[in-house]
């Protein structure tokens, strides 16, 4: 798949925990427009605690349109809390290190026609949201944001005051934030659209506050940043043609076939990209989705799956197996 | 005027480049529709020259073609349609064929980006129809006309501007003066599936439910084609539904031709079909470029001669009743198949 090869070109990290990387073509040649929402995905090499390669995706949150450099802004997260060093990795990097990366890739855009836009932000969930403003801005569409964050520790801050003056409040707790949404989801004319971006346990709170004030689904929008809180789910059996072998709980599909040497393309290992799906055999008992890629006909089809999240379902015996078809 | 003619052809009725940049569309002896999209641009080569370097066309009938969009346009105006939420999809495209003709013709055709920013200046020039335009993104008042109106009569592709939502592409906006028997205002606001209702075979064998789940995944700045085909009767672009009045009755007529005028009226009609993700808006944009080649052209290759008279021959009969080639197929064939003997001048 076609790489970018991008340099560090400049670093703030004035906001405590949050590295705002701009990166520059190596080359300085003309980077991609993309569009409002998108995210890069950066190849992490292994090494420094890291057992392999990894594929990061941030949000972009400089400007989409002919942009000169790539903006990112990453949120360094604890290795004690399970994180696979992907940020620190970011938090370690130095004007002029070399980063590659894929071309953007959309997954979160504005929806054209919506009446207004009613954004909700948690924490460095900020990121997509940010593109989205400047988009609103440009196209002088009608856009509000509610955004949590920890006070003094606030990512882009002055950036979103500045692309929606007097259309930007500020929270510093859950609480006080979900009673305006409360509010403010009752007084959006018809057709508004809701974006959400934040940990899961927010968006969650965020989506059941927009159902219960009867938006359908079809109007909200969420951005998840993977699937960092999986389950390490029951061991399964797998059989490949003659092949047959065991995952083990907290290993994925993916990892176990790529130590049975099998080469399965993939990306994100987050369930998002949507590279690794892999074909299923009639003899599969289930299949426990978990992804953010497939569509529920799709799912409910139960001919794939996608080896970096997916595990199997057991069947009323007991056994829990996969057949993959390559 | 004199024209000189590619190495090994005979004179043909049309323009050289006409016949060496012709997309020949039958890679198999039988068609059926499939799922036929490939990465694009990249060069095809034939036995006459080459076409798909370029994702945007610019050829010998460039003016000629433009002339007559305009005068269609200003016979009726439902050719060119959009719903209000397209208005960032129609400059994004703008912008991106405008940047598309300027790869096709930089000695003659430039975008330059003026000043970047929230809201970027630009100045485009076509030197092909004498443009030299300076204008502000998103400010209709600094241009001459709707951007998707005035891109439109700058590129001889029909363009077609779809919107994704909630999981499903729709056809809401577009300049469509060549239809090859359809129409672009009746079908404008339908979904990507609603559009392709009548194809027959297309639905039962899923054809185009993948090709939706395709381009719902498309990527911004990745570009994709297909080709299509069917016979024209005379070199006739705007087949519409519209006008069926004025080019039905051909079919019937055609049949009572003679031999030399069957092969200069009948044309093979191949549509090259680029799909392009705009980045802006995150608008699908689908162009179709119509190419026509007489018979009497077409049998310049010998390769091009067999392969065209075996499709016509053994096309299921509601593919050709779809494609409205029933009536005059067989003869169509014939009329191949006869000129065997003839020689041709390129071997295939």
């Amino acid at each position: 798949m076609r790489r970018l090869s991008l340099v560090v070109a400049g670093i703030d990290d004035t906001v405590p925990a949050v590295r705002r990387l701009v990166l520059a073509p190596a080359d300085g040649g003309e980077l991609p427009s993309y569009t409002p929402g998108s995210h890069l995905v950066l190849d992490v090499p292994s090494g420094a605690g890291r057992e392999r390669a990894l594929a990061n995706a941030y949000s972009l949150v400089g400007e989409s349109l002919h942009p000169s450099t790539y903006e990112v802004a990453v949120l360094l997260r604890d290795a004690a809390e399970g994180a696979a060093g992907g940020s620190a990795w970011v938090h370690g990097l130095r004007i002029g290190d070399p980063v590659t990366t894929m071309p953007p890739r959309s997954s979160f855009a504005p929806v054209q026609p919506a009446t207004r836009h009613l954004l909700v932000a948690a924490g460095i969930g900020i990121t997509p949201l940010v593109s989205h403003l400047r988009f609103h801005a440009r196209w002088g569409r009608e856009a509000e944001l509610l955004y949590l964050h920890r006070e003094g520790r606030g990512a882009l801050v002055a950036e979103v005051d500045e692309l929606a003056p007097g259309a930007t409040e500020h929270f510093h707790n859950r609480v006080s934030v979900l009673a305006r949404l409360r509010d403010r989801l009752l007084e959006q004319p018809i057709g508004a659209h809701l974006y959400t971006c934040g940990p899961t346990g927010f968006m969650d709170l965020v989506v059941a506050e927009a159902r219960a004030a009867g938006w359908p689904a079809s109007r909200i929008h969420l951005e998840h940043f993977g699937l960092d809180d999986l389950d390490p789910g029951e061991p399964f059996d797998v059989t490949v043609g003659e092949q047959r072998f065991e995952v083990a709980s907290g290993v994925s599909l993916l990892e176990a076939m790529e130590k049975q040497g099998y080469a399965v393309p993939n990306l994100c290992r987050q369930g998002v990209c949507g590279e690794c799906r892999l074909d299923l055999g009639p003899t599969t008992t289930g299949v426990w989705h978990r992804d953010l890629y497939l569509t529920d006909d799709d799912k409910a089809a139960g001919g794939c799956a996608m080896a970096c999240v997916s595990r199997a379902l057991p069947a009323a015996g007991g056994r829990a197996h996969l057949e993959v078809l390559l | 005027m004199s024209i000189t003619h590619p190495a090994g052809l005979s004179p043909t009725v049309s323009a050289p480049d006409l016949v060496t940049g012709f997309p020949f569309p039958f890679p198999q002896e039988t068609y059926r529709y499939s799922t036929n999209v490939e990465p694009a641009p990249g060069a095809v080569p034939t036995p006459t020259g080459q076409w798909g370097e370029a994702v945007v066309d610019v050829d010998s009938e460039y003016v000629h073609e433009l002339v007559e969009r305009a005068a269609i346009l200003g016979r009726d105006r439902s050719r060119h349609a959009w719903l209000p939420h397209m208005d960032v999809a129609c400059w994004d495209a703008m912008l991106c064929l405008m940047r598309e003709l300027s790869l096709t013709r930089p000695e003659a055709m430039a975008l330059t980006v003026l000043e970047p920013g929230v809201r970027p200046r630009y100045h485009w020039r076509n030197d092909l129809l004498g443009i030299d335009h300076t204008f502000l993104l998103g400010d209709p008042s600094t241009l001459p006309d709707e951007p998707l109106a005035w891109i439109a009569a700058q590129v001889q592709e029909d363009i077609v501007l779809l919107d994704q939502r909630d999981g499903v592409l729709y056809g809401d906006a577009g300049v469509v003066t060549f239809a090859a028997d359809w129409s672009f205002g009746f079908d404008v606001g339908m979904s990507f599936l609603e559009i392709h209702g009548p194809v027959p075979r297309l639905h039962g064998e899923g054809i185009i439910t993948r090709a939706h789940e395709f381009l719902k995944r498309l990527q911004p700045g990745e570009t994709y084609r297909r080709t299509n085909w069917t016979l024209t009767i005379g070199r006739r672009l705007d087949v519409s539904t519209e006008l069926y009045p004025e080019w039905g009755p051909d079919r019937d007529a055609v049949l009572l031709l003679d031999d030399e005028a069957f092969g200069r009226d009948v044309h093979l009609r191949v549509e090259v079909q680029h799909l392009i993700r705009l980045p802006e808006s995150g608008a699908v944009m689908f162009l179709i470029r119509t190419y026509l080649l007489p018979l009497v052209d077409l049998v310049q290759v010998e390769h091009w001669r067999v392969r065209t008279a075996d499709v016509l021959e053994e096309l299921p009969q509601d593919l050709a009743d779809y494609k409205g080639v029933a009536k005059y197929r067989h003869r169509t064939a014939a009329w191949l198949r006869a000129r065997g003997d003839a020689g041709s001048a390129v071997a295939g």
